[in-house]
């Protein structure tokens, strides 16, 4: 018998049963949730007299609509304020566990998780978030769902899920310097296609892969969503056990120890059978840069713009140049920025702010440039600040904020005006996504956003290195 | 969970909505999602594509009178990529449009739309050209999508349309609403969450 992988391993112990529609009931191990998708499941449950069945296993903070400089309630906008008393008051009836304003433990559903080892090898995780793939760094099982979904596991902590089948990605051989995680995922869904990955789980691997640490693994799974694939996983190893070990939700002693061998047991066998393989050289992948309205319009920096007619939709690339407003065959290099934001479920987490704090070490961000610093965390707030990195970003100019979701949404007060142009850390340049329907968004690395803000356009981040 | 609702057969007029990969955040803007329930969601759909910043209608077909009414939205490629929001859904569902017919739609996207009770059918690349040029050559042109013989009708054509077969058993049986089916099992539920060793917190 051929070997099975991670995603058959989690999904057959965690199935139910079979539904009389053919789909699989599945256990959800671990329920995250937070102020925007929840408020209609909290009232259906209600209107039902439905209770949370497993409260145990789920967990609140509030990260999409806070704002990040001033958080003195109630907020200034009051349909922010609301969503925010609405989560409240449902955590409280409900007894759910739950990381407000005041917790330091609060941060950007996706990046508290792991952070307080709530996420481990061989769960299954959901959260009303397309971005829940960020957790599958882990060798978790992590779907983002709908609110309706969310009832589903508010009331029965299951799902109904079909089978995905499983696609292996190998990045073999080693990235070149200034090169990062980042950059390998945006060179995939760039490879793939947005929706290459539907009807998939994206199992990464190979050496580049292996030798990332758990930071750099999460920013690779967080879009696999961006590629069409609902799931993203890395098998667990000995970097996730060291990760995970001490935290918070992680047991100790000989508990640990049958954790695990737990987490070992649930990784893929080394004869497992994919539905799909595919392998990219890590040598082969540049600082690359999207220069359209989605993930998948990427180039490497040293790369010119693509004419439309290189697509199989040259349709959708018209547009796409219609809305940025540059002219295929341009250069990427030197384009100008007027925004510059470092934060995200994506890239917001320690790591992330290093690799950006380098960069501007010492250095001024242009004149003519936003530039804005958003932890994902409070914890990673409080962490950079022990290493005295918001110094650095402060004394080069960047704006230092507290925890949230902020400007990768837009749904705080933080967003470009007209037709700005922003270097972001976050995961989708769609039309009006950074809060002005004119507005143009870039997405690269961290580091590559802090080289863009010194400097007011694109530039290469390995003349930095 | 509430009474059960068989959807079997969708018909109206259609509007049509050109474009691959139109993800959700164009279908429904971010800041409509601080509304704590989905009441005034049909107002918003496409809504920066349908005004100009001073809240002018600009020219989008969801603007148009000519398909004023419709029930069935034609899509092409990738429809509601990005976002999990249920938001751009039950905005589309609350506007009018009851059944989506597209060539292909987002994984979280199809099953949001399955659990509101709204289908979304595909149909391949030709198909979806020849219905889209029907409904703008001949707007108000009635079409009808049976989800027991699986095809799509208007005027003397029958297309063969497509639906993973969980979903389109959800819709006719009428548990696209799962709860009260997998509260059934609440049970078998914690038999299996028993036998997980981190339930226990690996205490044994």
């Amino acid at each position: 018998m051929a070997g099975r992988t991670l995603y058959d391993k989690i999904w057959e112990s965690h199935s139910v049963g079979i539904l009389p529609t053919g789909q699989t009931q599945l256990f959800i191990g671990l329920h995250l949730i937070h102020e925007i998708t929840t408020a209609p499941a909290f009232d259906m449950l209600r209107e039902n007299g439905l209770d949370v069945a497993f409260r145990d296993r789920t967990f609140a903070t509030v990260d999409h609509i806070v704002p990040t400089d001033l958080r003195q309630r109630p907020f200034l906008d009051k349909e922010a304020e609301d969503l925010t008393q609405a989560l409240e008051r449902n955590v409280e009836q409900f007894g759910v566990e739950f990381f407000g304003l005041d917790s330091m433990n609060q941060g950007i559903v996706h990046v508290i998780g792991p952070q307080l080892g709530l996420t481990q090898p061989g769960m299954t995780l959901a959260c009303g978030d397309s971005h829940t793939s960020t957790h599958g760094a882990f060798g978790t099982l992590a779907f983002g769902i709908g609110t309706s979904q969310v009832r589903d596991v508010l009331a029965t902590q299951t799902l109904a899920m079909d089978k995905l089948k499983v696609r292996r990605i190998n990045i073999d051989g080693a990235l070149g310097i200034g090169v990062y995680a980042k950059d390998v995922i945006l060179n995939i869904i760039r490879r793939l296609g947005v929706s290459g990955g539907k009807g998939f789980a994206y199992e990464y691997g190979g050496a580049v892969i292996d030798r990332m640490n758990m930071e750099e693994r999460m920013t690779v799974c967080n879009m696999s969503i961006e590629g069409g694939a609902l799931v993203g996983y890395v098998n667990p190893d000995q970097t996730t056990f060291d990760y995970l070990k001490g935290r918070p939700h992680v047991p100790s002693g000989a508990a640990f120890d049958r954790a695990v061998n737990y987490w070992k047991s649930v990784a893929s066998d080394g004869d497992a059978k994919f539905d799909d393989v595919v392998s990219y050289q890590g040598k082969d992948i540049e600082p690359t840069v999207t220069w359209g309205i989605n993930p998948g319009q990427s180039v490497g920096i040293s790369e010119r713009m693509p004419k439309p007619e290189e697509f199989s939709d040259p349709e959708g690339a018209k547009k796409a140049y219609e809305h940025m407003g540059w002219q295929p065959g341009a250069p990427m290099l030197g384009t100008p920025i007027n925004v510059a934001f470092i934060g995200s479920c994506t890239n917001g987490r320690l790591a992330d702010l290093r690799a950006a704090a380098k960069i501007a070490k010492g250095r001024k961000v242009n004149s003519a440039v936003r530039a804005l610093v958003v932890p994902g965390s409070a914890q990673v707030k409080k962490l950079a600040e022990q290493e005295g990195l918001h110094e650095i970003f402060t004394e080069a100019g960047f704006q230092w904020r507290e925890a949230g979701c902020s400007m990768c949404l837009a749904m705080n007060p933080d967003k470009l005006n007209g037709r700005e142009i922003s270097a972001s850390s976050s995961n989708r340049n769609f039309i009006g996504r950074q809060g002005s329907p004119q507005g143009r968004t870039l997405l690269m690395s961290p580091a590559m956003v802090a080289a863009a803000a010194l400097n007011g356009k694109v530039v290469d981040v390995r003349e930095y290195e | 969970m509430s009474e059960i609702v068989k959807i079997t057969k969708v018909s109206g007029s259609a509007v049509p909505i050109r474009g691959n990969d139109i993800d959700t955040d164009r279908i429904i803007p971010a800041r409509y999602l601080k509304e704590v329930t989905f009441a005034r969601m049909g107002d918003y759909p496409f809504f920066d594509e349908r005004y100009d910043g001073s809240g002018k209608k600009k020219d989008h077909p969801f603007n148009d009178p000519e398909y004023k009414g419709a029930a069935v939205l034609f899509v092409n490629k990738n429809f509601g990529c990005g976002s999990s929001r249920e938001h751009a859904p039950q905005s589309l569902f609350r506007f009018g449009i009851k059944v989506i017919v597209g060539e292909s739609f987002a994984a979280i996207f199809a099953g949001n739309c399955t659990m509101m009770g709204l289908p979304a059918v595909t149909v391949g690349a030709k198909e979806i050209e020849e219905l889209i040029k029907s409904v703008e050559e001949n707007p108000g042109t009635e079409y009808s999508v049976d989800l027991e013989s699986m095809t799509l009708s208007y005027g003397n054509r029958k297309i063969a349309i497509a639906l993973p077969e969980t979903y389109r058993i959800a819709l006719t049986m009428g548990s696209w609403d799962s709860t009260a089916l997998l509260r059934a099992n609440l049970e078998q539920v914690k038999k299996t969450a028993a036998k997980l060793p981190y339930m226990s917190g690996f205490s044994s």
